[in-house]
């Protein structure tokens, strides 16, 4: 399982040869909950249409990185950011940025599958609606298809798209909100443990999703898993109490690891 | 002696209680193994049956409670007693008392549901018989469908019309009024105020659900009617010094601390998830609010509403005081009308004969209103069992 996924990775870097461009790059990042020091002068580059990895033992702060980069802790309250987080050279914690409008660019998938009580068009529809994104109901429903095919849903569904969102299974659910974070057009989509919850079948289909998405996003992914890391992700950065130990290639970080603590975890030593 | 009674078979209880534990306490000691139940529990099960035992024998007696009152402790006290030792010479270590106390336990709990149950059925029985008779002297069909309602007039009429429209005006203005307050203060205290601000702003608001309705009877008749019938006859409309409208909006003010700390509550309950999940998708605050939290709690705010309408159906203090009795058959905010309850209200109020049926109308028209208010009850069941969706 372990060597095939990491042969599996190695395929996936060898396909993105050269450098690739970055998107999203934080310097000096702190971030506090009240008291807790919960992220320690991170510094890191993320690069586009690929997928990273965040990894680390729980109580690392990689949520709390990942939440931060469509500023999802703004509702939390006692949260504080210092530092800079670059989107395409621009600081998203600038005074002048619109936090709605951020988001709208960064998407985010959760933890657990979080759909909407509603059917499942207006699922996919509510991003396109409350950011006017059709002219009309037919180009709607377009949308509405095309981001259900690009989640890989939409043979699933298509005959029962007024029934509630709630009554897909769990893995079909959390399909249903990556077609929704997709159907705003995101540059970034940010997922939150996607497969924590979810059984091992409904878990391959979304890393293969994952896997598609890459040619179009930029893709974030925090994963417990480190042969999800393996097998998804390009880059991966490794968290550790709150400081980013260590980021790199995924293929050299699992086979090569530089320092100490990330070799204790991806051996099961620790977390 | 009743007191006594209590006491003696408290205290029979009690002493079965620790006879019997120390009872099993000994046997285990002198036993190498185990016993199937606890000694505690051999005392529960000892104290359980002194006291239904005892309770029992209270009951034996009472029919002799009259010419033998020193009965009822005695035989109380005799048969905790009996059962006492009976149950405590059972002890043995093979004996379960503890399935046998947790099967009186259950037995406590159905009885106490039960005389719930029994107490509804037994008030609605009686006021069905009395209904009864009162159709036996007034054509039922002159009752629910003509629309003069003058139970002391001579001779007497009853057509109920115009008490039903006056319940259904009044509650229409209270909940009117109490529903679009009593739903902003909900989201305000659920999704906007700080922890700090919603903690004192909650208990305040409940405050005003505590304040008793003769309070705001005697404040809707006394402050909200005149300043009304002034404000009304100001710009030169025909205002009764005791209207609809004084008594619909005070008691629409009563209900707005119901509807908001219960919608408070409901809104609450919608997982944070999903205000997460519409966050992330770049909508504000009152999308979020609009599209998904509303909506997600609507079932449960339909039903509060509906609650706050047969507590304004029920209510009877702030009528009473504020609409008058003139049962008149309008629509008309500015005028006088009567409710239901307040037309029982008054013709029980002091010394009645039983047998009249301007007495025995305030019984018919208890079942009418109990027959109101159960069919909101339903509808609102309904609609919660429509509309429910499941966050999981």
């Amino acid at each position: 399982m372990n060597q095939m996924s990491t042969a599996r990775a190695t395929e996936s870097n060898t396909q993105m040869v050269g450098e690739r461009t970055t998107r999203i790059s934080a310097r000096k990042v702190n971030i506090y909950y009240g008291e807790k020091h919960a992220i320690k002068d991170l510094s890191i580059e993320i690069p586009d249409r690929s997928v990273s990895a965040f990894i680390g033992p729980s109580g690392c702060g990689k949520s709390t990185f990942l939440r931060a980069i469509n500023r999802m802790n703004d509702t939390i309250e006692g949260c504080r950011l210092t530092g800079e987080v670059r989107l395409d050279d621009k600081n998203i914690y600038d005074k002048d940025v619109d936090v709605v409008q951020l988001r709208s660019h960064v998407g985010m998938v959760f933890q657990k599958p979080n759909p909407f009580p509603k059917s499942i068009f207006e699922n996919v529809a509510y991003g396109p609606r409350i950011h006017g994104l059709a002219k009309n109901k037919t180009d709607l429903e377009e949308m509405v298809v095309a981001s259900l095919k690009k989640a890989g849903l939409f043979e699933e569904v298509k005959d029962r798209l007024d029934a509630p969102g709630t009554g897909l299974s769990g893995g079909q659910q959390q399909r249903l909100c990556i077609a929704r974070a997709i159907a705003v057009n995101p540059e970034v989509i940010l997922m939150d443990e996607p497969c924590s919850a979810l059984d091992p079948i409904a878990t391959a289909r979304i890393e293969e999703l994952i896997d598609e998405l890459r040619q179009n996003y930029c893709i974030v992914i925090v994963t417990h898993s480190m042969q999800q890391a393996a097998r998804v992700s390009q880059l991966t950065a490794f968290f550790h109490l709150g400081t980013l130990v260590e980021t790199g290639d995924t293929n050299s970080m699992f086979t090569n690891p530089r320092d100490k603590r990330t070799q204790d975890y991806i051996t099961g030593r620790f977390g | 002696m009743i007191l006594w009674s209590i006491l003696i078979i408290l205290a029979a209880a009690v002493g079965a209680f620790l006879f019997a534990k120390s009872q099993a306490t000994t046997l285990q000691t002198a036993n190498t193994g185990r016993l199937a139940s606890l000694p505690g529990q051999h005392g529960l099960l000892a104290a359980a049956v002194a006291m239904l035992a005892g309770l029992a024998g209270v009951l034996v007696s009472i029919p002799f409670s009259t010419s033998f009152a020193w009965m009822m402790p005695v035989l109380g006290a005799a048969a905790a007693t009996i059962a006492a030792f009976f149950t405590i010479s059972r002890i043995t270590p093979k004996w379960h008392a503890r399935n046998k106390f947790e099967a009186i336990v259950m037995g406590v709990l159905i009885a106490s549901s039960i005389v719930a149950i029994l107490t509804t059925v037994g008030i609605f029985a009686s006021v069905v018989f009395e209904s009864v008779a009162f159709f036996r002297q007034v054509n039922i069909f002159e009752f629910l469908f003509t629309t003069q309602w003058s139970p002391t007039g001579t001779p007497p009429a009853f057509g109920f019309i115009p008490l039903l429209t006056g319940t259904l005006l009044i509650t229409f203005i209270a909940i009117a009024v109490a529903t679009p307050l009593g739903l902003f203060a909900a989201i305000f205290l659920a999704e906007y105020a700080s922890p700090t601000l919603r903690r004192w702003m909650k208990p305040v608001l409940e405050m005003l659900a505590g304040i008793p309705t003769v309070v705001l009877g005697f404040f809707a008749a006394l402050t909200v009617a005149p300043l009304i019938k002034h404000s009304g006859n100001a710009i030169g409309l025909d205002v009764a010094s005791e209207s609809a409208l004084a008594a619909g909006l005070v008691m629409g003010m009563m209900i707005v601390p119901l509807i908001s700390s219960l919608s408070d509550d409901i809104i609450n309950a919608v997982p944070q998830s999903l205000r997460d999940g519409s966050y992330a998708m770049g909508a504000t605050k009152s999308e979020t609010i609009k599209r998904v939290v509303l909506p997600a709690a609507l079932p449960g705010i339909m039903s509060a509403v509906m609650l706050a309408i047969s507590r304004a159906i029920g209510e009877t203090m702030i009528v009473v005081m504020a609409a008058g009795l003139a049962a008149n058959l309008t629509f008309n905010p500015l005028a006088a009308v009567s409710t239901i309850t307040v037309q029982i209200a008054t013709l029980l109020v002091g010394d009645q004969e039983f047998d009249s049926a301007k007495t025995l109308s305030a019984f018919a028209l208890g079942i009418v209103l109990f027959f109101i208010t159960l069919a909101l009850n339903y509808i609102a069941m309904r609609i919660v069992q429509r509309y429910r969706q499941a966050y999981d």
